[in-house]
């Protein structure tokens, strides 16, 4: 197969210069620029959370005033998940899933290149806003990344308006995603390849793609009733004119809810694919790994009144929404099983991708525990909004998404470059994140048990021990990451040959390819048996 | 362009197939973006049929006097808030008031323009907790009608309710709030009616 494959090789047309980028219709150039866009603006990210963690290094006001500090965990949010998240995964399955499935491409190349291309414009204007704000031109955003009516409405800032169009590049963005994903996978699949055969990764991309169908339009009907209600006159979220703020926490999180999923899906097929190439041994429960995904991913409609709590919903939505949320455990705790399971009596050896993958199966799992504790409803009543929140979506985030993205990168960065990554530095990477993350993120559940509020500059004397000790975390975390830069770079640049197997116990189409892949995936389609 | 070529040669489907699946899964974005907007009524259709937020109902008419219990006591307490744009006072006449369910009361609430124009109000009755609202019934409210106050103008507005005795052993206190809100276009065609009659 790999001849076949060769022999072809020598027929890529690439353009040259910047109309490569800028033209391509190739998921391996457009899955790289998904990559660099996200790890830049992980940076960004990044460097607007360490001004907010300097801020709370003290009580009192240092650094930055409170109108500029809400306005800094707004973009924050905003950037991680739009802007770093969704965009690696998206990029990974630009990389992957031609490769996975064997087919030469993805099923829409042209959508492709247009679905990256609308990113840089969204998070221009995201930014442009933030850009104004430093130029004392009026506020950016500042009413959080979940934008509540009547804070985004009544009171938001002008910006407010560029915030709602960024919003809605980003879901056009992502349906053209989502649907090149799902065109990709029921058309190009290799003879042979039935749905039970599909790679972890695929099927869990299959499902995530689903659900941004199913909830990206929500999230652009709820930013078109703020944009109406801003400008037009309408009042879909102000009771002044007969409508409800509280409905918008209900619109919004209809969104919200599966959004998390989204965040996470694309994950656990990541660790999936990782986990038994290192404990040399196939997946443990792959038919369960995959219904596990799929109501997890039903579950995630059901939910969302979760995060409401305090709105002074009735006794009977409350049991509800608590006991619908309980159940996630279940198929979340089947994968977390299969996992420990694949490992059971393997052959383990602990590279950095098994590293992020084990440091992911805990930490996420932690995050998972305190998504209980959360979702019991007396306990949420004093939880709600306070750093305990904080800790919680943190752990399943950044432990999570973000551990596996980098997994991810560390396990086929051998694939795309044809060259291995310098092992000493990337474990150097993983020990220093994971426990810096740790020292970060651990400390915030003591400070949210006792009553910090989230998104205050300010807070009471006795949390700041805690505090410091977070910020301490943040800043080793933060400049970690420039490790990860320079390990990827040195990557790219060269390095010692990986073979196409790259892993002594890998398996899958993309690893009987050589390395580095070749320009176009699979030009005749393997057989799969 | 290039590639584009060279992709269109080497991708093995043909494009119908993939234009099915696009075609069903745009008509499910468009689908989904409408749910968005029908959640609106939804939502309030919701709330209706199960009366979960709080939401007392419209006026209701007693046949015969309802059945006083006398050995029970609830403690209603009074509230009112006004919306921002509002120019308006507004406060109950008393905190609060112990009744025996079934039996009628009126208690009066007082609202003050303290603009210099005339306005037209709306109030927005709601009661907590919300499995009582069912059975807090009113028969006389200032909130089943629009309400005018002239610039300055004093009005006392009365509210008789009677609370069901079949209301819950379990609630002993029920709060009853009204939210006056301007009603904007009510006010609008006022001024204009005013505008038109000093013209002629």
């Amino acid at each position: 197969m790999n001849a076949v494959v060769e022999e072809h090789h020598d027929h890529d047309h690439k353009p040259t210069g910047l109309g490569r980028w800028l033209f391509s219709t190739n998921h391996k150039d457009i899955g790289t620029m998904y990559l660099w866009f996200s790890f830049t603006m992980f940076f960004i990210g990044g460097a607007l959370a360490l001004v907010i963690r300097a801020e709370l290094f003290q009580p009192g006001l240092q650094i930055v005033e409170p109108e500029f500090f809400n306005q800094l965990t707004t973009l924050h949010g905003l950037i991680m998940v739009f802007g770093v998240i969704m965009p690696a995964f998206v990029g990974l399955a630009n990389w992957q899933l031609p490769m996975m499935i064997g087919a030469p491409d993805m099923a829409l190349p042209r959508m492709n290149n247009w679905s990256f291309w609308l990113l840089p414009g969204a998070f221009g204007l995201l930014l442009a806003s933030l850009v104004m704000s430093l130029m004392g031109m009026g506020s950016a955003p500042n009413f959080g990344w979940t934008f509540y009516a009547p804070l985004s409405t009544t009171y938001g800032p002008d910006s407010t308006d560029y915030f709602i169009f960024s919003v809605h590049l980003m879901g056009i963005s992502s349906v053209m995603g989502a649907i090149n994903v799902i065109a990709t996978i029921m058309n190009l699949r290799a003879p042979g390849m039935t749905y039970m055969k599909m790679p972890i990764f695929v099927w869990t991309w299959f499902i995530t793609a689903y659900l941004l169908i199913a909830v990206m339009p929500v999230l652009a009907g709820v930013v078109t009733m703020m944009l109406t209600d801003r400008n037009f006159g309408t009042s879909f979220f102000d009771a002044a004119g007969g409508g409800d703020p509280v409905m918008f926490q209900h619109v919004f999180w209809f969104f919200g809810h599966p959004e998390v999923y989204i965040m996470i899906l694309p994950a656990f097929g990541i660790i999936s694919s990782i986990v038994p190439t290192f404990s040399r041994k196939p997946l443990f429960g792959y038919s369960s790994m995959v219904y596990a995904t799929a109501s997890i991913a039903f579950l995630s409609f059901i939910v969302w009144a979760h995060h409401m709590f305090t709105t002074g919903m009735p006794v009977a939505g409350e049991l509800f929404f608590m006991y619908a949320t309980m159940l996630i455990a279940i198929p979340t705790g089947v994968k977390v099983f299969n996992w420990i399971s694949t490992m059971w009596r393997g052959a383990l050896t602990f590279e950095t991708p098994m590293l992020f993958a084990i440091a992911f199966i805990f930490l996420f799992t932690m995050g998972g525990f305190t998504g209980l504790m959360l979702c019991i409803v007396p306990a949420d009543f004093q939880y709600h909004d306070t750093y305990f929140v904080v800790a919680h979506f943190h752990y399943v985030l950044v432990t999570g998404a973000a551990f596996s993205i980098m997994a991810a990168v560390y396990f086929w960065l051998p694939k795309w470059t044809g060259n291995m990554y310098d092992e000493k530095l990337g474990k150097l990477h993983f020990w220093l994140t994971c426990i810096s993350a740790n020292v970060l993120f651990f400390p915030m559940h003591f400070v949210g048990l006792a009553g910090m509020p989230r998104r205050i500059p300010d807070y009471a004397l006795q949390f700041a021990e805690f505090n410091q000790i977070a910020t301490v975390g943040a800043f080793v975390f933060g400049f970690s990451q420039l490790i990860f830069l320079y390990v990827v770079i040195k990557c790219v640049k060269g390095g010692e040959k990986a073979t196409d197997k790259v892993w002594e116990g890998a398996h899958g189409l993309e690893f009987d390819l050589p390395s580095p892949a070749p320009f176009h995936s699979y030009t005749t389609p393997p057989e799969v048996k | 362009m290039a590639a584009q070529s060279s992709d269109k040669q080497t991708a093995n489907n043909p494009g119908s197939e993939n234009n099915g699946i696009i075609g069903r899964l745009l008509l499910l974005v468009m689908v989904m973006f409408g749910f968005g907007f029908a959640l609106v009524p939804l939502y309030d259709i919701f709330c209706d049929v199960t009366g979960l937020n709080g939401k007392t109902g419209d006026k209701v008419n007693f046949v015969t006097a309802p059945i006083v219990d006398e050995s029970r006591l609830i403690k209603i307490t009074f509230l009112a808030s006004l919306n921002e744009s509002m120019p308006w006072e507004f406060k109950p006449q008393q905190s609060f008031i112990e009744v025996h369910p079934g039996q009628p009361t009126t208690i009066n609430y007082l609202a003050k323009n303290i603009s210099s124009k005339s306005i037209v109000g709306n109030a927005v009755p709601s009661v907590v907790p919300g499995l009582a609202a069912a059975y807090f019934q009113k028969t006389e409210c200032f909130c089943f009608t629009q309400q005018e106050l002239k610039a300055g103008e004093e009005k006392i507005m009365p509210v008789t309710f009677i609370v069901d005795s079949q209301l819950s052993t379990d609630i002993n206190e029920i709060a009853l709030s009204y939210t006056f809100f301007i009603s904007k276009k009510t006010t609008q065609d006022l001024a204009n009616n005013n505008l038109s009659a000093k013209n002629l």
